[in-house]
């Protein structure tokens, strides 16, 4: 079954619409990828499914139609987005951050929190050594993953990564996709934005190629991946190389 | 000039210091919240201060009547806001914090007001009728507005006080009223006779400054609050309602108006207008102290109410203009060394 279908998803700033009719299914414990290249209109996808953005279709997420569903509602949920900026709030500590993950789950009490949190700290033990640092003062690739250890903590079936890559070193690059990989066995569908077409195609099972507001190709991502298309728009000279 | 004149003159500065401090901290909590700079919060002393007095003579507050009218308001406008995406959970609850609470907070104190029931439940009465006024006033003027500029909110706060202003002077009537203090305990400490009064103002001040601590540091609600305050989308993201952040924030600095107001009446006589000036002294140590900092505004606010004691000791004419122009040195100073702000957002 699908975790997510969004189907002809329409949405503008004011007039100029970003996205066309956009349609793309994630199905359980699935990792689906969509790239293209700046201003695609990736991120306004990703935001419109959160409901950040009004939107014009339809957007299910386990079998429910969202229509007007506030954030909050989407979060308690199990949708959970790691926004291009990352949004961590600097002048909290690395834990303050995560333990606001929780905040949807808070009626679980405690232990519960505690869990998830233990959970993350060992997901990323950078995290846990930093556990008192303001989040504003982490490195880049920290920041990242104190991002998704915060999306984390909600405990979602669908995490939605817009660009975990965006400004980070290749070798920690390559740590944050290996999460993703080990993120997949514990049954979290996830949904990944990403420019880094070579990585994405190779940790993804399905993948999307958003052009200009539309969907110009889809297919399995080892078929992608062998798209001469891709290959020369995408995976050509211009992407650098990554370790996998 | 003698020790004992300056020791009084301190005593005074710290003691009036307090009152602005804990405005500032609730102005610098609710412009961080919710970016408005809450000009208004100064009719909330007035408010908590007449209200008071009026029980304390035993008559019904015209506070009272005021509250029913904005929870109707407060009603039409959530409604209105929430149209198209209304469910039966989000529909009760808005009428239990409209209408509902409201309507029990006046029946208390109709049966309550003619009996004198002491200086306790008065005070809490005080805070139930006032308090809950200024969450509604964020629901009817600042929540449409969530997504404007910060000129815009400060104009809608400006706007919003003149009404509040006008509505003191229907509800309240245009005398003054001044309220027997807390106790008659004096203690003396050398030179020093400090009033019961001032003791309580500095042991509520302290007490309640304590309380806000821990909640914004060890309670999830709290840090929420902050959290909305440091990144509105992070918070957005995590599933907290921000909305309710900034009615609760609302709620803080509505309860601490009220507060002061009650803390106040005692020292002074107080007039449906008279809360202006006090809120402008706790917005000059917020705006001192960097409209950010809250170790900074109370700082600021101990100061301001130190030279406003000094300044009326030696230029009392001058008062108010040495209180306000302090600030201009500070901007400057600040100005020079950070150049010229960036308009945010
Ligand atoms: N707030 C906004 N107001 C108006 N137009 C916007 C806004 N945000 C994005 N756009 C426009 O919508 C289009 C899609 O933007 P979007 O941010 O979704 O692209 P993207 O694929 O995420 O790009 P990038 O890879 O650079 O992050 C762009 O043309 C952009 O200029
Ligand atoms: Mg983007």
């Amino acid at each position: 079954m699908s975790v997510l279908d969004v189907s002809s998803v329409t949405v503008g700033y004011g007039g100029i619409t970003a996205i066309t009719d956009i349609t793309i299914a994630v199905d359980a414990g699935q990792i689906v990828t969509v790239i293209g290249p700046n201003g695609a209109g990736k991120s306004t996808l990703l935001n419109a499914i959160m409901g950040m953005l009004p939107s014009r279709g339809t957007i299910r997420f386990n079998g429910q139609n969202l229509a007007a569903e506030p954030i909050a509602a989407r979060v308690g949920d199990g949708m959970s987005l790691v926004p291009e900026k990352r949004e961590l709030f600097a002048t909290m500590s690395v834990q303050d951050n995560l333990r606001l993950g929780f905040y949807r789950n808070r009626a679980q009490g405690k232990r519960a929190a505690q869990a998830a949190l233990d959970d993350i700290y060992d997901l990323f033990p950078r995290l846990s050594e930093r556990r008192r640092q303001d989040a504003g003062t982490l490195s880049g690739g920290e920041r990242q993953m104190l991002a998704m250890g915060r999306a984390l903590m909600a405990r979602p079936c669908l995490l939605m990564l817009d660009e975990p890559s965006l400004g980070l070193a290749p070798l920690i690059v390559r740590d944050i996709f290996r999460t993703i990989t080990a993120l997949r066995q514990t049954g979290v569908a996830i949904l990944l934005i990403e420019q880094n077409a070579r990585a994405a195609l190779q940790v993804a099972d399905h993948a999307y190629v958003l052009e200009t507001g539309r969907i110009t190709l889809q297919g399995d991502s080892a078929t992608l991946a062998a798209d001469s298309r891709i290959v020369e728009m995408y995976l050509g000279r211009a992407s650098p190389p990554m370790g996998g | 000039m003698d020790s004992t004149i300056l020791a009084i003159l301190l005593q005074d500065g710290v003691v009036n210091g307090a009152i602005y401090a804990l405005l500032a901290l609730s102005l610098v909590l609710v412009f961080a919240v919710t970016r408005v700079i809450y000009v208004a919060q100064g009719e909330f002393v007035a408010y908590g201060a007449l209200t008071y007095a009026a029980l304390d003579g035993g008559h019904l507050p015209g506070s009272v009547a005021l509250l029913g009218v904005l929870g109707l308001a407060g009603c039409a406008a959530g409604l209105w806001q929430a149209r198209g995406r209304l469910d039966r959970p989000a529909v009760l609850r808005l009428l239990g914090e409209t209408i509902v609470l409201p309507a029990v907070i006046a029946v208390a104190a109709i049966i309550l007001a003619p009996m004198k029931p002491g200086v306790l439940v008065e005070v809490l009465l005080t805070l139930a009728i006032v308090t809950p006024m200024s969450p509604l006033l964020y629901r009817i003027a600042f929540q449409p507005l969530a997504d404007a500029p910060v000129l815009v909110l400060l104009i809608a706060a400006v706007a919003l006080h003149l009404t509040l202003t006008g509505l003191g002077l229907v509800f309240f009537g245009p005398e003054g009223f001044r309220a027997p203090a807390f106790s008659d305990i004096t203690i003396t400490a050398g030179p020093l006779m400090i009033p019961g009064q001032a003791l309580w103002i500095g042991g509520l001040t302290f007490a309640l400054m304590t309380a806000l601590f821990a909640f914004f540091e060890r309670s999830l609600t709290g840090k929420a609050l902050r959290a909305t305050a440091v990144n509105r989308l992070g918070a957005r993201l995590v599933g907290i309602p921000t909305e309710r952040a900034g009615l609760i924030a609302f709620a803080l600095a509505g309860f601490i108006g009220a507060l002061s107001g009650v803390l106040i009446v005692p020292l002074t006589t107080v007039y449906y207008d008279s809360g202006f000036m006090i809120g402008l002294r706790g917005f000059t140590a917020a705006i001192i102290g960097g409209l950010g900092s809250y170790p900074g505004a109370v700082l600021a606010a101990l100061l301001v109410g130190v030279a406003e004691s000094f300044s009326s000791f030696w230029a009392s004419a001058f008062k108010e203009v040495i209180v306000f122009t302090a600030i201009i040195p500070v901007l400057l100073w600040r100005s020079l060394r950070h150049g010229p702000a960036e308009e945010e957002e």
